[in-house]
């Protein structure tokens, strides 16, 4: 298990995190209760196995929705 | 894959598009009014509804995708419903002010939270690691680990927590204890990431680094705190998660009763919850960000409610309401032998880390001392100790007594006296025979008694000091402080006890103290407020933390939660109000149509936002 920290281009409208969180959480390898979307500090954080899905896919679901990925942390948990 | 670059290359130039749909606009209402050339008209507003409405109907598309209703749903519907009845004006002014409100939006959403940003904004992103060969080179901060030597150059910031190995140097700690003054630093003193050398040169061994260093805690928590959500804010979600689809299918049902599309889509506009969602985390957000730049750091929005309640504060003393350096202010020996009695004193002092131990130690300063043959630490009294074959007991006047140590009048004649003008006692007996008393005071904090006159301003009713103390010391610090309550003689869990017993009298406590000895009482009481200088165990056990042990902040930290929640209220009044003045509006006017519709709602959004942000700017209003 990883956990990535995704920053992305300032969220305005409080909609946009039940598209992002809806988004992500439907994604093979991202653990669905670690998924939180922050307002306030225009991050996603949540865990996913290595082994079944990489950062690019999650940041590409993202992207689709139209939001801005600025940069983006991994941890090994 | 090229329809996704299409899309996106769409919603990135979301903002020129708002700017080429307001000239088409311009260019539309001039030939109609200007030249009455419909057919122009026509064709740029129709032109600028369509560029309009391409990124708000990917937007909907892409929520619909991952089953959620959004507002742009709404508003691709309603601007579509235009189309149909060949309203070309509503259609491209409602498109054109809902991509300017976002926007303007996104702008101001920006200021709201610059606060917090500011402080991130100083977390160190380099560090020159020294390599094997020996030379420093400069890497990314990540690249640090516990255990590197680092070079800290003249205006760099500190990247980690760490020891100083060798070089001198002056540090502005003002990221974590908010005092601007630089501390000088040499070979082992300890420096923290986040600081600021401003002269000198030092080399340090990382201890802590990342998140683990206080700074990185620090901004940590703050980040948790401004997207912490109250029970309103929970409640508010779910009501936008319902609220969305139910305009939707309202507009549908008025579509199909009365036949009429016009009505219809100003519904699915006027429907949409903006200012209601964003009025309460904006209000959040700025607030705490003031706290962070006035050193208060507050953890969350339940806290700030919590808080903005309280109607009692209780103050450990020693440390919080005084300075808590502790010094000797009276000595008086009964016996002649008085650097025989000095001596057991300081030798058995030594052993103590008690403040009034270092009191005496300092004073008695350097003499020659015993060997310390046995030690009984008597909680909250004292020690018995047998020092060069005579029993020595140092501590209060209980623990005398409880010894059946004879005191004569004219010592309880002096242990009265000084009680009363505020001493702590430490009174000593060699083998049953007391020879010595200690007057031991801790001076109060500048402006304490203002500050505490600030918070009963502010509304709270019960200002309660607890001590270890003994109760005419307690008493004298609560007369010249003006407190309502004080208790002496109190142990940590006599201290918790009295939390829990005012509780259940129905009082909202808020418990400030050092974070050290109070711990139970920090947890137990409503909110727990720390006075900490930037200490581990301040930041992990509170809700609140004044950083620098600065007592001033107390009284605006509590002034501060009332302005939040008041603002939370205001946004809160501002979006309901707008939405049921809209909604009857519609059924009871004749002027409203989708356009005013659509204007209204986005000012109503930028209205608490720069509401909000009024916080940013808060302040305690001047003293009566």
């Amino acid at each position: 298990m990883q956990k990535a920290t995704i920053q992305l281009e300032t969220l305005t409208c409080p909609s946009c995190l039940l598209k992002i969180e809806n988004a992500t959480k439907n994604l093979q390898g991202v653990q669905k209760e670690s998924v939180q979307v922050l307002f306030n500090s225009s991050k996603v954080t949540l865990n996913f196995d290595e082994e079944i899905i990489n950062l690019e896919k999650i940041e590409q679901a993202i992207a689709t929705l139209g939001y801005v990925v600025k940069k983006s942390q991994v941890k090994a948990l | 894959m090229k329809e996704q670059q299409m899309q996106k290359f769409i919603l990135e130039k979301k903002n020129n598009i708002a700017g080429v749909s307001a000239l088409l606009i311009i260019l539309g209402f001039t030939s109609e009014f200007g030249f009455h050339n419909e057919s122009l008209a026509m064709w740029s507003l129709a032109l600028a509804s369509v560029l309009g409405v391409a990124p708000i109907a990917i937007q909907a598309y892409q929520a619909l995708r991952v089953k959620v209703v959004s507002i742009d749903l709404l508003v691709t519907i309603a601007v579509a419903g235009a189309f149909v009845i060949r309203n070309f004006e509503e259609s491209a002014i409602v498109t054109f002010l809902f991509l300017f409100g976002a926007f303007l939006e996104q702008r101001t959403l920006q200021k709201t939270r610059s606060a917090i940003k500011e402080l991130t904004e100083l977390a160190p992103e380099s560090a020159w690691k020294q390599r094997e060969d020996g030379t420093f080179g400069e890497v990314a901060i990540d690249e640090v680990t516990v255990g590197d030597i680092l070079l800290v150059k003249t205006g760099a910031k500190v990247p980690v927590d760490g020891m100083v190995q060798s070089g001198e140097g002056y540090i502005n700690e003002a990221s974590i204890t908010g005092e601007a003054v630089p501390v000088g630093k040499h070979k082992d003193s300890r420096v923290f990431a986040g600081t600021i050398l401003e002269n000198g040169t030092i080399q340090i061994i990382a201890e802590r680094v990342g998140e683990d260093t206080t700074f990185g805690r620090i901004i940590e928590l703050v980040e948790e705190a401004q997207d912490s959500k109250s029970e309103t804010q929970r409640f508010i979600d779910k009501f936008s998660l319902y609220y969305t689809p139910f305009v939707l299918i309202l507009s549908v049902v008025v579509w199909l009763i009365f036949r009429d599309m016009e009505l219809a889509i100003t519904i699915l506009v006027l429907g949409c919850p903006g200012a209601l969602v964003i009025g309460v985390p904006v209000s959040n957000v700025a607030g705490i960000g003031n706290g962070a730049r006035h050193g208060v750091l507050l953890k969350g929005s339940e806290v700030i409610h919590d808080f903005s309640k309280v109607n009692t504060i209780v103050f450990d003393k020693t440390g919080t309401l005084t300075i808590g350096n502790p010094s000797v202010a009276d000595t008086i020996y009964y016996t002649a032998e008085e650097e025989k009695t000095a001596a057991y004193l300081v030798s058995v002092e030594q052993e103590s880390d008690h403040p009034l131990a270092k009191a005496i130690v300092e004073k008695l300063g350097e003499i020659g001392t015993y060997k310390i043959e046995k030690t009984d630490v008597a909680r909250g009294g004292g020690i018995v100790a047998l020092v060069d074959g005579h029993r020595i007991v140092v501590g209060n006047l209980a623990l005398m007594e409880e010894e059946q140590i004879e005191i004569s009048d004219q010592a309880h004649q002096d242990i009265a006296r000084l009680e009363q003008q505020g001493n702590s006692l430490v009174l000593i007996s060699v083998d049953g025979e007391m020879q010595a008393l200690f007057g031991i005071r801790d001076q109060v904090r500048p402006n304490v008694k203002s500050h505490l006159q600030r918070l009963k301003e502010l509304g709270v009713k019960h200002l309660v000091v607890l001590s270890g103390d003994n109760q005419g010391t307690v008493d004298v610090v609560a007369r010249q402080l003006g407190l309502t309550e004080a208790y002496g003689h109190m142990l940590p869990e006599d201290k918790a006890a009295y939390i829990k017993r005012l509780q259940k009298e129905g009082r909202i406590i808020a418990f400030v103290g050092d974070g050290v000895n109070d711990s139970p009482s920090l947890a137990l009481a409503q909110i727990g407020i720390a006075m900490g200088s930037g200490t581990d165990v301040a930041i992990e056990t509170s809700d609140v933390v004044l950083m620098n042990s600065d007592f001033s902040r107390l009284p605006h930290a509590f002034g501060l939660t009332k302005a939040i929640l008041a603002n939370m209220r205001q946004n809160i009044a501002i979006a309901v109000g707008v939405v049921v003045v809209l909604l009857a509006s519609v059924f009871l006017s004749e002027w409203m149509n989708m356009s005013i519709g659509m204007l209204v709602h986005e000012a109503s959004i930028l209205v608490v936002i720069l509401n909000g942000m009024r916080l940013l700017r808060y302040r305690l209003p001047k003293e009566r």
